[in-house]
Protein backbone atom coordinates (compact mmCIF):
# COMPACT_ATOMS: atom_id res chain seq x y z
CA UNK A 1 0.00 0.00 0.00
CA UNK A 2 1.31 3.41 -1.01
CA UNK A 3 1.18 6.48 1.24
CA UNK A 4 -2.02 8.50 0.95
CA UNK A 5 -0.13 11.80 0.81
CA UNK A 6 2.93 12.53 -1.27
CA UNK A 7 6.06 12.22 0.80
CA UNK A 8 7.32 15.24 -1.13
CA UNK A 9 4.62 17.37 0.54
CA UNK A 10 6.65 17.09 3.77
CA UNK A 11 10.02 18.88 3.70
CA UNK A 12 11.43 16.90 6.62
CA UNK A 13 10.72 13.63 4.82
CA UNK A 14 12.38 15.04 1.71
CA UNK A 15 15.42 16.05 3.77
CA UNK A 16 15.46 12.61 5.43
CA UNK A 17 14.68 10.33 2.50
CA UNK A 18 15.59 7.17 4.41
CA UNK A 19 13.57 7.98 7.50
CA UNK A 20 10.73 5.64 8.49
CA UNK A 21 8.63 7.87 10.73
CA UNK A 22 6.22 5.83 12.82
CA UNK A 23 5.64 8.23 15.71
CA UNK A 24 2.93 10.53 14.40
CA UNK A 25 0.79 9.91 17.48
CA UNK A 26 3.50 11.84 19.35
CA UNK A 27 3.72 14.57 16.72
CA UNK A 28 3.12 14.54 13.00
CA UNK A 29 5.44 15.89 10.33
CA UNK A 30 4.40 19.19 8.76
CA UNK A 31 3.45 19.74 5.13
CA UNK A 32 5.08 22.49 3.11
CA UNK A 33 1.73 24.32 2.96
CA UNK A 34 1.69 24.71 6.75
CA UNK A 35 5.30 25.89 6.98
CA UNK A 36 4.66 28.37 4.15
CA UNK A 37 1.50 29.72 5.80
CA UNK A 38 3.43 30.43 9.00
CA UNK A 39 6.29 32.09 7.10
CA UNK A 40 3.83 34.18 5.07
CA UNK A 41 2.15 35.43 8.23
CA UNK A 42 5.46 36.64 9.64
CA UNK A 43 6.60 38.05 6.28
CA UNK A 44 3.41 39.97 5.47
CA UNK A 45 0.90 40.26 8.31
CA UNK A 46 2.78 40.25 11.62
CA UNK A 47 1.57 42.64 14.33
CA UNK A 48 -0.11 42.24 17.69
CA UNK A 49 -3.78 41.54 16.99
CA UNK A 50 -6.64 43.31 18.81
CA UNK A 51 -4.27 46.14 19.77
CA UNK A 52 -3.22 48.59 17.13
CA UNK A 53 -5.58 50.83 15.18
CA UNK A 54 -3.20 50.64 12.24
CA UNK A 55 -3.89 48.55 9.16
CA UNK A 56 -1.19 45.96 9.83
CA UNK A 57 -2.62 45.09 13.25
CA UNK A 58 -6.06 44.87 11.71
CA UNK A 59 -4.70 42.39 9.15
CA UNK A 60 -3.15 40.28 11.89
CA UNK A 61 -6.48 40.32 13.74
CA UNK A 62 -8.31 39.26 10.61
CA UNK A 63 -5.89 36.41 9.97
CA UNK A 64 -6.40 35.17 13.53
CA UNK A 65 -10.19 35.34 13.28
CA UNK A 66 -10.20 33.67 9.87
CA UNK A 67 -8.10 30.84 11.31
CA UNK A 68 -10.63 30.34 14.11
CA UNK A 69 -13.51 30.25 11.62
CA UNK A 70 -11.64 27.75 9.48
CA UNK A 71 -10.86 25.37 12.34
CA UNK A 72 -14.44 25.69 13.62
CA UNK A 73 -15.72 24.66 10.17
CA UNK A 74 -13.37 21.66 10.22
CA UNK A 75 -15.04 20.46 13.43
CA UNK A 76 -18.60 21.29 12.45
CA UNK A 77 -18.71 24.01 15.12
CA UNK A 78 -21.30 26.63 14.07
CA UNK A 79 -20.45 29.12 16.83
CA UNK A 80 -16.77 29.90 16.29
CA UNK A 81 -16.62 31.99 19.48
CA UNK A 82 -17.01 28.77 21.46
CA UNK A 83 -13.70 27.53 20.01
CA UNK A 84 -10.84 28.55 22.29
CA UNK A 85 -7.24 28.46 21.10
CA UNK A 86 -4.91 26.97 23.71
CA UNK A 87 -1.36 25.61 23.74
CA UNK A 88 -2.65 22.09 23.20
CA UNK A 89 -4.83 19.31 24.54
CA UNK A 90 -3.15 19.45 27.94
CA UNK A 91 -3.98 23.11 28.46
CA UNK A 92 -7.51 22.62 27.09
CA UNK A 93 -8.28 19.85 29.58
CA UNK A 94 -6.63 21.70 32.46
CA UNK A 95 -8.75 24.72 31.59
CA UNK A 96 -11.95 22.70 31.97
CA UNK A 97 -10.87 20.88 35.14
CA UNK A 98 -9.69 24.11 36.73
CA UNK A 99 -12.26 26.66 35.59
CA UNK A 100 -15.40 24.52 35.32
CA UNK A 101 -14.28 22.09 38.01
CA UNK A 102 -13.53 24.53 40.83
CA UNK A 103 -16.89 26.19 40.30
CA UNK A 104 -19.01 23.04 39.96
CA UNK A 105 -17.43 20.20 41.92
CA UNK A 106 -18.31 20.07 45.65
CA UNK A 107 -17.17 17.77 48.45
CA UNK A 108 -18.74 14.35 48.00
CA UNK A 109 -19.27 14.78 44.26
CA UNK A 110 -17.88 12.23 41.82
CA UNK A 111 -15.82 12.45 38.64
CA UNK A 112 -15.56 9.49 36.30
CA UNK A 113 -12.49 8.86 34.13
CA UNK A 114 -11.33 5.71 32.35
CA UNK A 115 -8.26 3.62 33.09
CA UNK A 116 -6.86 4.38 29.63
CA UNK A 117 -6.69 8.15 29.89
CA UNK A 118 -3.55 10.03 28.99
CA UNK A 119 -2.15 11.75 32.09
CA UNK A 120 -3.50 15.03 30.66
CA UNK A 121 -7.06 13.73 31.04
CA UNK A 122 -6.41 11.89 34.30
CA UNK A 123 -4.22 13.96 36.59
CA UNK A 124 -6.21 17.24 36.32
CA UNK A 125 -9.35 15.36 37.44
CA UNK A 126 -7.50 13.42 40.13
CA UNK A 127 -6.06 16.63 41.56
CA UNK A 128 -9.40 18.45 41.29
CA UNK A 129 -11.04 15.61 43.22
CA UNK A 130 -8.34 15.79 45.92
CA UNK A 131 -8.65 19.56 46.17
CA UNK A 132 -12.45 19.60 46.31
CA UNK A 133 -12.94 16.53 48.49
CA UNK A 134 -14.60 14.75 45.57
CA UNK A 135 -14.21 11.13 44.55
CA UNK A 136 -12.42 10.03 41.39
CA UNK A 137 -13.99 6.89 39.96
CA UNK A 138 -11.98 4.95 37.40
CA UNK A 139 -13.82 2.95 34.75
CA UNK A 140 -11.93 -0.26 33.96
CA UNK A 141 -11.67 -1.26 30.31
CA UNK A 142 -13.20 -4.42 28.87
CA UNK A 143 -11.08 -7.42 27.85
CA UNK A 144 -10.37 -5.88 24.43
CA UNK A 145 -9.11 -2.64 25.99
CA UNK A 146 -12.25 -0.74 25.02
CA UNK A 147 -14.53 1.58 26.98
CA UNK A 148 -17.70 -0.38 27.72
CA UNK A 149 -20.61 2.08 28.10
CA UNK A 150 -22.28 -0.35 30.53
CA UNK A 151 -19.27 -0.06 32.84
CA UNK A 152 -19.46 3.73 32.62
CA UNK A 153 -23.19 3.56 33.41
CA UNK A 154 -22.48 1.42 36.47
CA UNK A 155 -20.30 4.21 37.92
CA UNK A 156 -22.78 7.02 37.35
CA UNK A 157 -25.01 8.39 40.08
CA UNK A 158 -26.65 11.54 41.39
CA UNK A 159 -23.26 12.91 42.57
CA UNK A 160 -21.50 12.43 39.21
CA UNK A 161 -20.46 15.85 37.92
CA UNK A 162 -18.20 15.00 34.99
CA UNK A 163 -17.25 12.07 32.78
CA UNK A 164 -13.85 12.52 31.14
CA UNK A 165 -12.76 10.05 28.46
CA UNK A 166 -10.75 9.67 25.28
CA UNK A 167 -12.12 9.57 21.76
CA UNK A 168 -9.16 7.44 20.63
CA UNK A 169 -6.67 5.91 23.09
CA UNK A 170 -3.06 6.96 22.45
CA UNK A 171 -1.90 3.50 23.53
CA UNK A 172 -4.53 1.07 22.26
CA UNK A 173 -6.05 2.93 19.33
CA UNK A 174 -9.63 1.94 20.17
CA UNK A 175 -12.37 4.35 19.10
CA UNK A 176 -14.78 5.14 21.92
CA UNK A 177 -18.58 5.31 21.48
CA UNK A 178 -18.47 9.03 22.27
CA UNK A 179 -22.11 9.89 21.65
CA UNK A 180 -23.36 7.02 23.79
CA UNK A 181 -21.08 7.97 26.69
CA UNK A 182 -22.11 11.63 26.41
CA UNK A 183 -25.78 10.65 26.60
CA UNK A 184 -25.10 8.51 29.68
CA UNK A 185 -23.32 11.42 31.36
CA UNK A 186 -26.17 13.78 30.55
CA UNK A 187 -28.73 11.32 31.87
CA UNK A 188 -27.40 11.94 35.40
CA UNK A 189 -26.78 15.65 34.86
CA UNK A 190 -23.01 15.33 34.42
CA UNK A 191 -20.94 16.96 31.70
CA UNK A 192 -19.01 14.93 29.10
CA UNK A 193 -15.40 15.94 28.44
CA UNK A 194 -13.68 14.26 25.51
CA UNK A 195 -9.93 14.12 24.80
CA UNK A 196 -9.74 14.19 21.01
CA UNK A 197 -5.95 14.46 20.69
CA UNK A 198 -5.68 11.12 18.86
CA UNK A 199 -9.00 11.46 17.02
CA UNK A 200 -9.11 14.90 15.40
CA UNK A 201 -6.02 14.16 13.26
CA UNK A 202 -7.39 10.85 12.01
CA UNK A 203 -11.21 10.78 11.95
CA UNK A 204 -13.92 13.03 10.66
CA UNK A 205 -15.02 14.79 13.87
CA UNK A 206 -18.32 16.64 14.10
CA UNK A 207 -18.56 18.36 17.47
CA UNK A 208 -22.31 18.93 17.34
CA UNK A 209 -23.16 15.32 16.58
CA UNK A 210 -20.73 13.89 19.17
CA UNK A 211 -22.90 15.51 21.83
CA UNK A 212 -20.09 16.18 24.30
CA UNK A 213 -19.82 19.39 26.31
CA UNK A 214 -16.09 19.87 25.81
CA UNK A 215 -13.74 18.53 23.16
CA UNK A 216 -9.97 19.08 23.22
CA UNK A 217 -7.15 18.42 20.76
CA UNK A 218 -3.67 19.56 19.65
CA UNK A 219 -2.61 21.04 16.34
CA UNK A 220 0.81 19.43 16.18
CA UNK A 221 -0.49 15.88 15.88
CA UNK A 222 -2.52 16.84 12.79
CA UNK A 223 0.04 18.44 10.49
CA UNK A 224 -0.12 21.75 12.37
CA UNK A 225 2.63 23.50 14.33
CA UNK A 226 3.65 22.88 17.91
CA UNK A 227 2.14 25.11 20.59
CA UNK A 228 -1.42 25.49 19.31
CA UNK A 229 -4.45 23.51 20.40
CA UNK A 230 -8.18 23.80 20.72
CA UNK A 231 -10.91 23.58 23.29
CA UNK A 232 -14.44 23.56 21.96
CA UNK A 233 -17.16 23.97 24.55
CA UNK A 234 -20.87 24.45 24.87
CA UNK A 235 -21.41 28.21 24.93
CA UNK A 236 -23.63 28.28 28.03
CA UNK A 237 -20.98 26.41 30.02
CA UNK A 238 -18.14 28.60 28.77
CA UNK A 239 -20.18 31.71 29.60
CA UNK A 240 -20.74 30.52 33.16
CA UNK A 241 -17.07 29.67 33.80
CA UNK A 242 -14.51 32.02 35.36
CA UNK A 243 -11.35 32.83 33.37
CA UNK A 244 -8.50 30.34 33.56
CA UNK A 245 -5.71 32.90 33.23
CA UNK A 246 -5.72 36.63 33.81
CA UNK A 247 -4.00 39.27 31.74
CA UNK A 248 -4.28 41.17 28.50
CA UNK A 249 -7.02 40.52 25.95
CA UNK A 250 -9.30 38.67 28.39
CA UNK A 251 -10.57 41.69 30.35
CA UNK A 252 -13.38 44.16 29.72
CA UNK A 253 -12.78 46.73 32.46
CA UNK A 254 -10.15 46.73 35.20
CA UNK A 255 -11.11 48.77 38.23
CA UNK A 256 -8.91 49.19 41.28
CA UNK A 257 -10.89 46.64 43.27
CA UNK A 258 -12.38 44.37 40.61
CA UNK A 259 -12.42 43.48 36.93
CA UNK A 260 -14.90 42.23 34.38
CA UNK A 261 -14.24 39.84 31.55
CA UNK A 262 -14.17 40.07 27.81
CA UNK A 263 -16.63 38.04 25.71
CA UNK A 264 -15.93 34.58 24.31
CA UNK A 265 -13.53 33.40 23.06
CA UNK A 266 -11.23 36.13 24.43
CA UNK A 267 -12.16 35.48 28.07
CA UNK A 268 -10.10 32.28 27.85
CA UNK A 269 -7.26 33.62 25.71
CA UNK A 270 -5.22 35.81 28.05
CA UNK A 271 -2.13 37.43 26.61
CA UNK A 272 -0.99 37.96 23.04
CA UNK A 273 -2.50 35.12 21.04
CA UNK A 274 -0.53 32.57 19.05
CA UNK A 275 -1.52 33.92 15.63
CA UNK A 276 1.08 31.98 13.68
CA UNK A 277 -0.02 28.77 15.41
CA UNK A 278 -3.65 29.41 14.56
CA UNK A 279 -2.81 30.27 10.95
CA UNK A 280 -0.64 27.13 10.71
CA UNK A 281 -3.42 25.00 12.14
CA UNK A 282 -5.90 26.46 9.63
CA UNK A 283 -3.49 25.53 6.83
CA UNK A 284 -3.20 22.03 8.34
CA UNK A 285 -6.96 21.46 8.29
CA UNK A 286 -7.03 22.73 4.70
CA UNK A 287 -4.45 20.08 3.91
CA UNK A 288 -6.36 17.32 5.73
CA UNK A 289 -9.69 18.31 4.20
CA UNK A 290 -8.13 18.16 0.74
CA UNK A 291 -7.03 14.59 1.48
CA UNK A 292 -10.41 13.80 3.05
CA UNK A 293 -10.62 12.59 6.66
CA UNK A 294 -12.60 9.51 5.65
CA UNK A 295 -9.81 8.51 3.29
CA UNK A 296 -7.23 9.27 6.01
CA UNK A 297 -9.01 6.94 8.41
CA UNK A 298 -9.46 4.17 5.81
CA UNK A 299 -5.77 4.42 4.88
CA UNK A 300 -4.60 4.18 8.50
CA UNK A 301 -7.01 1.39 9.24
CA UNK A 302 -5.54 -0.65 6.39
CA UNK A 303 -1.97 0.05 7.58
CA UNK A 304 -2.83 -0.81 11.17
CA UNK A 305 -4.52 -4.07 10.14
CA UNK A 306 -1.47 -5.02 8.11
CA UNK A 307 0.97 -4.06 10.88
CA UNK A 308 -1.05 -5.90 13.57
CA UNK A 309 -1.27 -9.07 11.48
CA UNK A 310 2.42 -9.08 10.58
CA UNK A 311 3.58 -8.28 14.13
CA UNK A 312 1.26 -10.85 15.71
CA UNK A 313 2.65 -13.50 13.36
CA UNK A 314 6.12 -13.09 14.90
CA UNK A 315 6.93 -15.35 17.81
CA UNK A 316 7.09 -13.68 21.26
CA UNK A 317 5.17 -10.56 20.17
CA UNK A 318 1.99 -9.41 21.92
CA UNK A 319 -0.12 -6.77 20.17
CA UNK A 320 -2.16 -4.74 22.67
CA UNK A 321 -5.59 -3.28 22.08
CA UNK A 322 -8.75 -4.28 20.22
CA UNK A 323 -8.74 -7.75 18.60
CA UNK A 324 -7.99 -8.05 14.86
CA UNK A 325 -10.71 -6.77 12.55
CA UNK A 326 -12.13 -4.30 15.05
CA UNK A 327 -12.38 -0.58 14.57
CA UNK A 328 -9.08 1.09 15.43
CA UNK A 329 -7.22 4.27 14.70
CA UNK A 330 -3.61 4.54 13.56
CA UNK A 331 -1.86 3.23 16.69
CA UNK A 332 -0.29 -0.18 17.36
CA UNK A 333 1.23 -0.88 20.77
CA UNK A 334 3.12 -4.10 21.18
CA UNK A 335 5.54 -5.95 23.44
CA UNK A 336 8.37 -8.27 22.47
CA UNK A 337 9.12 -10.87 25.15
CA UNK A 338 12.65 -10.43 26.50
CA UNK A 339 13.29 -7.10 24.78
CA UNK A 340 12.54 -3.89 26.60
CA UNK A 341 10.77 -1.29 24.41
CA UNK A 342 13.64 1.16 24.90
CA UNK A 343 16.14 -1.34 23.57
CA UNK A 344 13.82 -2.12 20.68
CA UNK A 345 13.47 1.58 19.92
CA UNK A 346 17.26 2.09 19.92
CA UNK A 347 17.76 -0.88 17.63
CA UNK A 348 15.06 0.32 15.23
CA UNK A 349 16.55 3.81 15.32
CA UNK A 350 19.83 2.41 14.04
CA UNK A 351 17.92 1.45 10.87
CA UNK A 352 16.19 4.82 10.66
CA UNK A 353 12.86 3.59 12.07
CA UNK A 354 11.29 5.96 14.62
CA UNK A 355 8.85 4.42 17.09
CA UNK A 356 7.81 5.46 20.57
CA UNK A 357 8.87 3.43 23.59
CA UNK A 358 7.67 4.10 27.09
CA UNK A 359 4.55 4.47 29.20
CA UNK A 360 2.97 6.92 26.73
CA UNK A 361 1.88 9.18 29.61
CA UNK A 362 -0.62 6.49 30.55
CA UNK A 363 0.82 4.85 33.68
CA UNK A 364 -2.58 3.73 35.05
CA UNK A 365 -3.14 1.81 31.80
CA UNK A 366 0.39 0.35 31.83
CA UNK A 367 -0.28 -1.07 35.31
CA UNK A 368 -3.45 -2.72 34.05
CA UNK A 369 -1.68 -4.15 31.00
CA UNK A 370 0.92 -5.54 33.42
CA UNK A 371 3.84 -3.82 31.66
CA UNK A 372 6.05 -0.88 32.56
CA UNK A 373 6.22 0.28 28.98
CA UNK A 374 5.27 -0.71 25.45
CA UNK A 375 6.60 -0.09 21.97
CA UNK A 376 4.21 1.92 19.82
CA UNK A 377 4.15 2.38 16.07
CA UNK A 378 1.71 5.00 14.81
CA UNK A 379 0.75 5.72 11.23
CA UNK A 380 -0.28 8.76 9.27
CA UNK A 381 -0.96 9.93 5.75
CA UNK A 382 2.67 9.73 4.59
CA UNK A 383 3.15 6.10 5.70
CA UNK A 384 2.82 3.07 3.48
CA UNK A 385 3.51 -0.66 3.52
CA UNK A 386 7.23 -0.06 2.96
CA UNK A 387 7.33 1.51 6.44
CA UNK A 388 5.79 -1.65 7.90
CA UNK A 389 8.43 -3.70 6.04
CA UNK A 390 11.15 -1.67 7.75
CA UNK A 391 9.44 -2.01 11.14
CA UNK A 392 9.14 -5.79 10.82
CA UNK A 393 12.74 -6.18 9.65
CA UNK A 394 13.94 -4.02 12.53
CA UNK A 395 11.98 -6.07 15.04
CA UNK A 396 13.39 -9.29 13.60
CA UNK A 397 16.95 -7.96 13.77
CA UNK A 398 16.38 -6.92 17.40
CA UNK A 399 15.19 -10.43 18.19
CA UNK A 400 18.26 -11.80 16.47
CA UNK A 401 20.60 -9.50 18.39
CA UNK A 402 19.04 -10.33 21.73
CA UNK A 403 18.54 -13.98 20.85
CA UNK A 404 22.26 -14.44 20.23
CA UNK A 405 22.97 -13.37 23.78
CA UNK A 406 20.67 -16.02 25.24
CA UNK A 407 22.71 -18.59 27.13
CA UNK B 1 10.14 5.44 -0.06
CA UNK B 2 12.79 4.14 2.31
CA UNK B 3 14.57 1.06 1.09
CA UNK B 4 13.34 -1.87 3.10
CA UNK B 5 16.75 -3.57 3.25
CA UNK B 6 18.09 -1.09 5.80
CA UNK B 7 16.46 -2.80 8.75
CA UNK B 8 18.02 -6.21 8.07
CA UNK B 9 21.31 -5.99 9.92
CA UNK B 10 22.24 -4.12 13.04
CA UNK B 11 24.22 -1.00 12.19
CA UNK B 12 27.87 -1.02 13.40
CA UNK B 13 27.27 1.40 16.30
CA UNK B 14 24.47 -0.85 17.48
CA UNK B 15 26.79 -3.75 18.20
CA UNK B 16 29.03 -1.25 20.02
CA UNK B 17 26.05 -0.35 22.19
CA UNK B 18 24.77 -3.87 22.75
CA UNK B 19 28.07 -5.59 23.39
CA UNK B 20 27.95 -9.25 24.33
CA UNK B 21 28.92 -8.50 27.92
CA UNK B 22 25.96 -6.09 28.27
CA UNK B 23 23.52 -8.59 26.82
CA UNK B 24 25.02 -11.31 29.02
CA UNK B 25 24.47 -9.28 32.20
CA UNK B 26 20.94 -8.46 31.01
CA UNK B 27 20.16 -12.14 30.49
CA UNK B 28 21.87 -13.33 33.66
CA UNK B 29 21.96 -10.42 36.09
CA UNK B 30 24.51 -10.78 38.94
CA UNK B 31 23.52 -9.70 42.41
CA UNK B 32 19.85 -9.57 41.52
CA UNK B 33 17.61 -9.85 44.57
CA UNK B 34 17.17 -8.32 48.00
CA UNK B 35 19.14 -8.35 51.25
CA UNK B 36 17.59 -9.21 54.58
CA UNK B 37 19.21 -6.32 56.46
CA UNK B 38 20.69 -3.66 54.17
CA UNK B 39 22.59 -0.73 55.66
CA UNK B 40 21.58 1.52 52.77
CA UNK B 41 18.62 1.16 50.46
CA UNK B 42 17.78 3.52 47.58
CA UNK B 43 15.03 3.37 44.96
CA UNK B 44 15.40 5.33 41.74
CA UNK B 45 12.88 5.77 38.96
CA UNK B 46 13.37 6.96 35.43
CA UNK B 47 10.35 9.24 34.96
CA UNK B 48 10.57 9.03 31.18
CA UNK B 49 10.13 5.29 30.89
CA UNK B 50 8.93 4.20 34.34
CA UNK B 51 11.92 1.91 34.88
CA UNK B 52 12.83 1.28 38.50
CA UNK B 53 15.97 0.20 40.35
CA UNK B 54 16.20 -0.62 44.02
CA UNK B 55 19.79 -0.81 45.28
CA UNK B 56 20.71 -2.34 48.64
CA UNK B 57 24.12 -2.27 50.26
CA UNK B 58 25.70 -3.62 53.41
CA UNK B 59 29.01 -2.28 54.70
CA UNK B 60 31.97 -3.54 56.67
CA UNK B 61 33.13 -0.29 58.16
CA UNK B 62 33.86 1.95 55.20
CA UNK B 63 33.75 -0.82 52.59
CA UNK B 64 30.82 -2.35 50.73
CA UNK B 65 30.30 -5.94 51.82
CA UNK B 66 27.31 -6.93 49.67
CA UNK B 67 25.28 -5.24 46.94
CA UNK B 68 21.95 -6.33 45.49
CA UNK B 69 19.56 -4.74 43.04
CA UNK B 70 15.97 -5.37 42.01
CA UNK B 71 13.47 -3.74 39.72
CA UNK B 72 12.96 -3.89 36.02
CA UNK B 73 14.13 -2.05 32.98
CA UNK B 74 15.89 -2.16 29.65
CA UNK B 75 19.06 -4.08 28.85
CA UNK B 76 21.19 -0.99 29.37
CA UNK B 77 19.82 -0.17 32.83
CA UNK B 78 19.77 -3.78 34.03
CA UNK B 79 23.24 -4.64 32.77
CA UNK B 80 24.60 -1.41 34.21
CA UNK B 81 23.13 -2.29 37.62
CA UNK B 82 24.40 -5.84 37.42
CA UNK B 83 27.96 -4.85 36.52
CA UNK B 84 27.98 -1.98 39.02
CA UNK B 85 26.92 -4.18 41.94
CA UNK B 86 29.64 -6.65 40.94
CA UNK B 87 32.26 -3.91 40.93
CA UNK B 88 31.37 -2.21 44.23
CA UNK B 89 31.95 -5.13 46.57
CA UNK B 90 35.01 -4.57 48.74
CA UNK B 91 35.48 -0.96 47.65
CA UNK B 92 35.54 2.02 50.02
CA UNK B 93 33.16 4.97 49.89
CA UNK B 94 35.89 7.27 48.55
CA UNK B 95 36.90 4.78 45.84
CA UNK B 96 33.29 4.37 44.78
CA UNK B 97 32.69 8.11 44.63
CA UNK B 98 35.62 8.37 42.23
CA UNK B 99 34.41 5.45 40.11
CA UNK B 100 30.85 6.79 39.98
CA UNK B 101 32.16 10.14 38.82
CA UNK B 102 34.29 8.50 36.17
CA UNK B 103 31.42 6.32 34.91
CA UNK B 104 29.03 9.28 34.82
CA UNK B 105 31.58 11.37 32.90
CA UNK B 106 32.10 8.55 30.40
CA UNK B 107 28.36 8.17 29.75
CA UNK B 108 27.19 11.79 29.97
CA UNK B 109 30.11 13.61 28.40
CA UNK B 110 31.87 10.87 26.42
CA UNK B 111 35.02 11.27 28.58
CA UNK B 112 37.43 8.37 28.05
CA UNK B 113 38.30 6.55 31.29
CA UNK B 114 41.66 7.53 32.73
CA UNK B 115 44.59 5.15 32.48
CA UNK B 116 44.55 2.96 35.54
CA UNK B 117 40.78 3.32 35.66
CA UNK B 118 38.85 0.95 37.86
CA UNK B 119 35.92 0.82 35.46
CA UNK B 120 37.11 -2.44 33.92
CA UNK B 121 34.40 -4.08 31.87
CA UNK B 122 32.06 -1.16 32.57
CA UNK B 123 33.90 0.53 29.71
CA UNK B 124 31.43 -1.42 27.56
CA UNK B 125 28.95 1.38 28.27
CA UNK B 126 31.06 4.05 26.56
CA UNK B 127 28.92 3.59 23.42
CA UNK B 128 25.86 4.91 25.29
CA UNK B 129 27.36 8.41 25.33
CA UNK B 130 26.40 8.86 21.68
CA UNK B 131 22.72 8.24 22.51
CA UNK B 132 21.62 11.07 24.84
CA UNK B 133 18.15 9.56 25.26
CA UNK B 134 19.73 6.44 26.80
CA UNK B 135 22.06 8.17 29.28
CA UNK B 136 19.50 7.91 32.07
CA UNK B 137 19.17 4.16 31.46
CA UNK B 138 22.89 3.58 31.98
CA UNK B 139 23.03 5.95 34.94
CA UNK B 140 19.90 4.87 36.82
CA UNK B 141 21.69 2.44 39.15
CA UNK B 142 24.64 4.83 39.52
CA UNK B 143 22.32 7.57 40.68
CA UNK B 144 21.13 5.16 43.36
CA UNK B 145 24.73 4.35 44.28
CA UNK B 146 25.70 8.01 44.59
CA UNK B 147 22.70 8.68 46.80
CA UNK B 148 23.57 5.65 48.94
CA UNK B 149 27.13 6.96 49.33
CA UNK B 150 25.80 10.35 50.46
CA UNK B 151 23.64 8.57 53.04
CA UNK B 152 26.59 6.46 54.14
CA UNK B 153 28.77 9.53 54.68
CA UNK B 154 25.96 11.20 56.62
CA UNK B 155 25.48 8.07 58.73
CA UNK B 156 29.21 8.05 59.51
CA UNK B 157 28.97 11.49 61.15
CA UNK B 158 29.14 11.10 64.92
CA UNK B 159 25.71 12.60 65.54
CA UNK B 160 24.16 10.93 62.49
CA UNK B 161 24.69 7.39 63.79
CA UNK B 162 21.46 7.23 65.71
CA UNK B 163 19.18 8.63 62.97
CA UNK B 164 19.27 5.48 60.86
CA UNK B 165 18.21 2.00 61.93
Amino acid sequence: MKPLAERTDFPLLVNEPELVYLDSAATSQKPRAVIDAISALYEHDNANPHRGAYALSVRATERYHAARERVARFLGVRDAASLIFTRGTTESLNLVASSWGRRNVQPGDEIVVTAAEHHANFVPWQQLALERGARLRICELDEGGRIDPARIAALLGPRTRAVAFHHVSNVLGDIAPVREIAELAHSVGAIAVCDGAQAAPHLSVDFESLGVDFYAFSGHKMCGPLGIGVLVGRRDLLESMPPYMMGGDMIEFVHDESSSWNVLPHKFEAGTPNVSGAVGLAAAVDYLDALGLDRVHAHERALVDEACARLAAIEDITVHGPPPGEERSGVVSFSVAGIHPHDLSSILDASGVCIRAGHHCAQPLMRRLGVAATARASFYVYNGSADIDALIEGVLSAKELFGHAAI
Amino acid sequence: MPPSDRGGKPAPDLSALYQDIILDHYRRPRNSGRLAAPDEQITRKNPFCGDTIELQLTFDGDRVREARFSGQGCAISQASASMMTHLVEGKSVAELERIAEEFTGMVSDGRAPESGSSLGELRAFSGVSRLPNRHLCALLAWGALSEALVHKRRDQLPDGESTEP
